[in-house]
């Protein structure tokens, strides 16, 4: 058993993770529009002394057609931006994470980067972001500016490539202002001292940005960013860019192959001495009778035809808790949990599972840290662009 | 009695030299807590909604970032849908640029963020259209200065195209028949204009208000057309009695070609206040403010923004300088970059010699006369005078009430809040209390009919 704290999160989207979730009799289909509703999921996350809560986004309206938008309508379609839920919920919460999915193809790194600052300024310092690549032709055609390649491999090379970029550009825009930046020298009548604000002079094949940010430094310095990987493109944006990976390893020796592929990625980004957490993501249904959980995933797969691409686990929570430590050998740090109905699954997670796992020894009794990077075991980091002003100071280092 | 009721809001103080952050009091321009203080102040007060202003690029000058005044900005969007959760009735105004965004994105956060505040966004749609801001956007965002009006329309349009998309009952969510959506085409969107080609189905379902309230800045004769045409509300800088007067009547006047009546385009004016307990100390209080808004250094950069040429061998505190400003054309970068207002002076040359004029007839310094031209419309005076001097405005129609700009962040709303609104509330020219729960609702604009467009 490894001896490294355990985190979790969970993926909060729509009903639950299962089309079918909506109908179940816990589950509150209109109100999935309302702020009241994420709050009340949110705060049981944060019951539960889980590291964070991700909020899943696309660009456009959900579709069970990997290619296509589809006509169903037996289904939960429409959704709220993440990144504006994320906010609307952080001001009503005091410790867990809040990373909402962000898409970086289309849209504006430097909006996302001074989005995700904001949440990190409205959290005081819980703030991360899920990136997320849009290669759907449909999605493309919501925006109009961009034909995508049609050869897959090309296509994928392309999208995770401007998305390390883009990636690149939101953390160099976080520290485009060091924290000191803001002097309010009323002698000199300065606010800032310029020579502290930096252009981060980005020129990458998708786009340039000069920069700097209009928002000062965050408070976590680096809000956290988090990536999920199927593959070899994003293992590598994950070893280079991220500080969180979600993978979805169908067993432990897949997740061993998977680890190492982002650990080998991570070191070829010369970033070894740096924390990279690989998490698994699980799909959960949840009971403390095993077979009533598996009663259950049957029914709801009756209702609705349901595959997806973590594994689904259907069991009890000390089951779980079983599967997870022998995950963990893999090399794995934490879990991402996708509740399959919500909010039914996501108490089994804050009332069974948490308390099995911390009889065995294996979570938190309680939040030791304020900030997300705190709770991730990762120090708040220097400002890339500080050293530069220490030397021009002539300091000795 | 009953008076002519006006419609207040609150500027969150920005990054210009009206801000005055060098008072002990003055606090953070960017934690949450100031924005808080300040939202719920206003909705303590009963205002009808709190407003964001946005620049995109850090302000430069003579090739330097600007750093005389406050530096450093939220986003705004984010930073109203936070505010959503420590206020209930206070209308959310964001100012989001239709150069530096798509209609896509900009459609899915004001419809989400009207959803999770029960109906109260706002946007005030700017036209900014320069290539120093562009150079911090994948579509570089230089627009020809003529083709500005014609994205905002047509960007506006589209927004709005996109939140009609859904009616508002296609959501039937039946456990019972497993019939989530009564329509399987719901959301959908064809757009085909010259600055947009797009279409699919738009993501949010229809939000409480339909679509944000919409709020225009900007002060050409397209300007004007466009907020006839397309506003519900027009934030403008014409602050004094005549000249808010013969702006409000030549907006109001271009309602009629766009089949709209003057009820349905509210003019509000930014505004200063200074007060007191006499008259006198409210004017000397006013006096102090502008001096720590305009110091010599300040007056040289704004003397700099309209001649266009570095002036900073000069001394603030003597004559304005012989030399002639430096005219170029509009797509030449000029000594200052970022600045919107920089626009207000078309004519540089006409400036320089009316300035010239009034310095030499009062004995004017630089810093003397950069306080005069570069003031505001600032109501000064006791509580009551102000809450007097407001309500004529009103009452003769200069505006249809205003956005208050405080000089301090976050606490500059309060003394207003507290010695200002009850009087106007207790003469019946403000509400006494929020009467609905939308800001259409306390803007008393009619709820939308769904597909209002189509
Ligand atoms: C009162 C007022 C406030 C404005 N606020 C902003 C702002 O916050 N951000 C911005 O980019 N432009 C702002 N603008 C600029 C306008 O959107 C517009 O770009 C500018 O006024 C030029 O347009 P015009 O020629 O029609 O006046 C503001 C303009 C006015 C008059």
């Amino acid at each position: 058993m490894p001896d490294t704290p355990l985190h979790l999160g969970v993926l909060l989207d729509g009903a639950g993770r299962h089309p079918a979730a909506w109908r179940e009799p816990q589950a509150r289909p209109t109100d999935l529009f309302t702020a009241g509703y994420w709050a009340e999921l949110v705060a049981e996350a944060e019951q539960g002394l889980l590291d964070l809560v991700t909020l899943d986004d696309t660009l456009g309206l959900q579709s069970a057609d990997a290619f296509a938008l589809d006509p169903r309508t037996d289904q939960v379609r429409g959704r709220l931006d993440a990144s504006m839920l994320a906010a609307r919920i952080a001001p009503l919460t005091s410790h867990v994470g809040i990373l909402p999915t962000v898409v970086v193809t289309h849209t504006e790194p430097f909006h996302v980067s001074t989005t995700i600052a904001t949440l990190d300024y409205v959290s005081s310092g819980r703030g991360g972001v899920q990136v997320r690549v849009s290669g759907r032709a449909e999605e493309a055609q919501l925006f109009g500016r961009r034909t995508l390649p049609t050869d897959r491999d090309e296509l994928l090379a392309e999208l995770f490539d401007e998305a390390a970029d883009a990636v690149e550009v939101i953390r160099r825009l976080w520290d485009s202002w060091e924290d000191d930046a803001i002097i309010r020298d009323a002698a000199t009548g300065r606010f800032v001292d310029r020579e502290r604000l930096h252009y981060i002079d980005f020129e990458g094949r998708h786009f340039s940005v000069r920069g700097p940010s209009i928002t000062p430094r965050p408070p976590q310095g680096q809000p956290i960013v988090a990536a999920l990987a199927h593959r070899a493109e994003p293992f590598a944006l994950v070893g280079t860019s991220a500080d969180l990976g979600f993978v979805t390893p169908r067993d432990t020796a897949d997740a061993r192959t998977t680890v190492g592929a982002i650990r080998e990625a991570q070191a070829a980004a010369g970033r070894e001495a740096e924390t990279v957490h690989v998490w698994a993501d699980l799909t959960v249904v949840l009971d403390d009778d095993a077979s009533a959980a598996r009663d259950r995933l049957a029914r709801l797969d009756s209702v609705a035809a349901y595959t997806d691409d973590a594994r689904v686990f259907a069991g009890s929570p000390a089951e779980l808790a079983d599967l997870m430590a022998d995950l963990r050998t893999a090399g794995l740090s934490g879990f991402r949990l996708r509740p399959a109905v919500l909010p039914d699954d996501l108490r089994q997670v804050t009332r069974g599972l948490v308390p099995e796992l911390q009889r065995r020894g294996q979570f938190r009794t309680g939040y030791e840290a304020s900030t997300l990077r705190g709770l991730l075991g990762l120090p708040r980091p220097a400002d890339r662009y500080a050293t530069v002003v220490r030397d021009r100071a002539g300091s000795t280092r | 009695m009953s008076r002519r009721q006006m419609h207040l809001a609150a500027h969150f103080p920005g990054v210009n030299n009206t801000t005055v952050w060098s008072e002990p009091e003055s606090g953070s321009q960017i934690e949450f807590s100031s924005f808080a203080h300040m939202a719920q102040t206003a909705e303590r007060a009963r205002f009808d909604f709190m407003f964001l202003a946005e620049g995109l690029r850090l302000r430069e000058q003579n090739g330097a970032i600007y750093d005389l005044d406050v530096v450093g900005r939220p986003d705004n969007a984010t930073i109203l849908a936070a505010v959503a959760a420590v206020t209930e009735k206070l209308g959310l105004a964001a100012t989001i640029s239709s150069t530096f965004n798509e209609p896509y994105e900009v459609a899915r956060r004001l419809a989400s963020i009207d959803h999770l505040s029960g109906g109260r966004a706002a946007w005030n749609v700017v036209t900014s259209w320069d290539k120093f801001t562009g150079e911090n956007f994948r579509r570089g965002g230089y627009l020809a200065q003529g083709d500005r009006y014609l994205r905002a329309t047509q960007f506006l349009d589209t927004v709005m195209t996109l939140l009609d998309s859904w009616r508002g009952d296609e959501i039937v969510a039946d456990k019972a028949t497993g019939e989530f959506l009564r329509d399987a085409d719901a959301g959908r969107f064809d757009v085909h204009v010259d600055q947009f080609d797009i279409r699919g189905r738009f993501s949010v379902p229809r939000s409480p208000q339909g679509r944000p309230v919409v709020l225009q800045a900007g002060d050409s004769d397209e300007g004007r057309e466009f907020a006839a045409a397309s506003a519900d509300a027009i934030f403008t800088r014409h602050g004094s009695l005549e000249a808010g007067q013969a702006f409000y009547a030549d907006v109001k006047r271009r309602l009629a070609a766009y089949g709209r009546t003057e009820d349905q385009l509210k003019i509000l004016p930014a505004t200063t206040f200074a007060l007191g307990d006499t008259q006198a100390e409210a004017e000397e209080r006013g006096r102090q403010i502008r001096r720590q808004q305009v110091s010599g250094q300040t007056a040289l950069r704004f003397l700099e923004q309209v001649w266009n040429r570095d002036l900073s061998h000069l001394d603030p505190d003597g004559p304005l300088p012989d030399i002639d400003p430096l005219v170029v054309d509009g797509d030449t970068p000029r000594v200052s970059q970022g600045r919107a207002a920089d626009r207000m002076y078309r004519d540089p040359l006409a400036t320089a010699r009316e300035w010239r004029e009034r310095a030499a007839a009062n004995n004017l310094s630089i810093r003397d006369l950069m306080t005069e031209v570069t003031s505001r419309q600032s109501f000064v005076g006791t509580p009551s005078s102000v809450a007097e001097q407001m309500e004529r405005f009103v009452e003769q129609r200069a505006s249809d009430g205003f956005i208050l700009v405080p000089h301090i962040t976050p606490t500059g709303l309060d003394e207003f809040a507290d010695k200002v609104v009850p009087i106007l509330q207790e003469r019946g020219s403000f509400r006494a209390d929020y009467t609905g729960s939308t800001l259409r609702d306390h803007l008393g604009l009619a709820p939308l009919d769904a597909r209002a467009s189509v």
